[in-house]
């Protein structure tokens, strides 16, 4: 076996961990597509009541509900690793500190690689049997080449966006001694205003103009609109430059806690 | 080497008396005291010395290990390893040394043990020869054979704690810290880690410092004993002086319990 880069290893034993609880991977595959295509009948409804006010195409949103339920464990906020909580509140987190390398490039790569390990366990069955259904059900093509390769660059984007948050509320453990009560309230607000249970189009026109401009709007929402060509042009250029943006705030911002509560820790004892 | 000169480290702990009307007014402000851990520690080890460090629960051992390994900075004085100030060269300097926390554990918890050794060779970039020359050598010192495909949780803790001193040799560290590395082991345990540890010690030189409350540990491994209490140091002198100025004394416990005594700890 060859070296890996220390962040890359990880991703190496993320898959293993996951293929280790094989019962999850399956189960979490048969929810999402049950879920996805509930949400299919619930939209197609709304459509054929009211096709003039629809704002989005209906197969952008088909495509659109197909991709978040593909990559739900790339995109969600709520995507913790438990023991990293306990590793901190229990002064484990003194051990991490043994290692050759920074606290929060560690835990960045260790996030990202569950997610990516998550996904890739889980993607293929829903991406191939979306793509094999029927027209109004069915996952869509991409708008073009195009799209899709914007799509794909938004869709790591987002992965790096989405793991910056996550770290900031891990290592917000070093000041409050419990997440949950951050967690309760997170959690929830970011998945309504990241667009993650209702396409942002899907809301009053102030907010998802404000929303635009925040990090939940450099989160799901971004690569899953690209694809179908719902965001294009100047739009996606902005979108993809405010993604870069966010990302670079928040990393920026979850070093800072990490930082300075890696300070308090050392000055208290661990 | 080590060589640590006057260091001093104090923590703060929030104080207050038991009851509600107490627990409401800490409300509002919370006392805080300063409870020193370390005061005005000075000690040498030389290269290939295993050092016991030993004292009663509290007396600043852990600490001791911690400003060690970088991860505390001292409040104040100087601390040499190697020619490196530990909490000021972080990576550099864990990159050479090994650490073992006996009431923690650095295994992945669901997956065979070599898939955490694998991951430690990738962070200590270990290359891929003498991974497998320090694996095979301490896969056969330590019998891990059986042990390296068993996921960590189904492992006993005799087991776990072969592993885990396997897994903070892997990158041939020159320095050890063991910290309570035989807490809570059956004597065949016991037994094969010490054995492993003088053999390790005498083939390869590495420096060991040893936090314990086993005497038989002490007895069994140290060339030194250096002892502190209350965060400073106390005695500093070979297990047979230490022996030998306690005479009547029965088992090694008694003898420990004397020594802690005379020195009001």
């Amino acid at each position: 076996m060859g070296r890996f880069h220390p962040h890359l290893s990880f991703f190496r034993m993320q898959l293993i961990k996951g293929l280790q609880y094989r019962t999850a991977a399956w189960a979490g595959i048969f929810t999402q597509f049950f879920w996805g295509f509930m949400q299919i009948q619930l939209y197609r409804a709304l459509y054929a009541a009211h096709q003039s006010t629809f704002p989005m195409a209906l197969s952008g949103l088909v495509s659109y509900i197909w991709l978040r339920q593909a990559f739900l464990a790339l995109l969600n906020t709520w995507s913790y690793e438990y023991e990293l909580f306990d590793m901190i509140l229990s002064g484990n987190v003194a051990l991490e500190l043994c290692r050759p390398v920074g606290l929060y490039g560690m835990w960045f790569a260790r996030n990202a690689a569950l997610r990516v390990s998550r996904a890739a366990l889980r993607c293929g069955p829903i991406l191939i049997i979306s793509a094999l259904l029927p027209a109004p059900w069915g996952l869509n093509p991409p708008a073009s080449w195009g799209a899709f390769a914007a799509f794909l660059l938004s869709l790591i984007l987002t992965l790096g966006v989405t793991c910056a948050m996550t770290l900031i509320v891990y290592f917000s453990c070093f000041y409050t001694l419990s997440s949950q009560g951050l967690r309760t309230v997170l959690d929830p607000v970011t998945e309504f205003l990241n667009g993650a249970i209702v396409p942002l189009p899907f809301m009053p026109a102030w907010l998802s103009s404000v929303l635009r401009y925040t990090p939940f709007g450099a989160m799901v929402n971004a690569p899953l609109r690209i694809y179908s060509g719902d965001i294009r042009g100047m739009e996606l250029t902005e979108t993809l430059l405010l993604q870069v943006f966010w990302l670079a705030a928040l990393t920026g911002l979850g070093w800072l806690i990490q930082h300075r509560g890696l300070k308090r820790l050392c000055l208290q004892g661990g | 080497m080590i060589q640590v000169e006057h260091l001093t480290k104090s923590y703060r702990v929030s104080r207050r008396s038991g009851g509600l009307i107490k627990a409401v007014a800490a409300l509002g402000k919370r006392d805080t005291e300063r409870v020193v851990a370390l005061d005005d520690l000075s000690f040498t080890v030389s290269d290939g010395e295993i050092v016991g460090y030993i004292g009663p629960n509290g007396a600043g051992k852990s600490t001791t290990i911690k400003i060690l390994s970088g991860i505390l900075t001292p409040d104040s004085g100087e601390c040499l390893v190697d020619g490196r100030v530990p909490w000021r060269e972080r990576k550099r300097h864990v990159a050479r040394i090994g650490v073992v926390f006996g009431q923690r554990s650095q295994l992945w918890w669901d997956v065979p043990v070599i898939d955490s050794f694998d991951l430690l060779k990738d962070i200590y970039r270990v290359d891929a020869s003498r991974y497998k020359k320090n694996l095979d050598e301490l896969t056969g010192l330590l019998d891990l054979e059986t042990l390296l495909r068993t996921p960590a949780r189904q492992l006993s803790l005799g087991q776990r704690m072969r592993c885990e001193v396997a897994a903070a040799l892997l990158h041939d560290p020159d320095l050890l810290f063991l910290d309570e590395p035989t807490i809570g082991l059956d004597a065949v345990s016991k037994l094969a880690l010490r054995k492993f540890i003088l053999e390790r010690n005498r083939a390869r030189g590495t420096t060991v410092l040893l936090t314990t409350h086993d005497m038989q540990d002490i007895e069994a491994l140290a060339t030194r004993v250096l002892l502190i209490g209350r965060g400073k140091l106390l005695l500093d002198g070979s297990f047979e002086d230490v022996r030998a100025s306690l005479p009547g004394t029965g088992s090694l416990d008694e003898m420990a319990a004397a020594l802690y005594r005379r020195y009001g700890v």
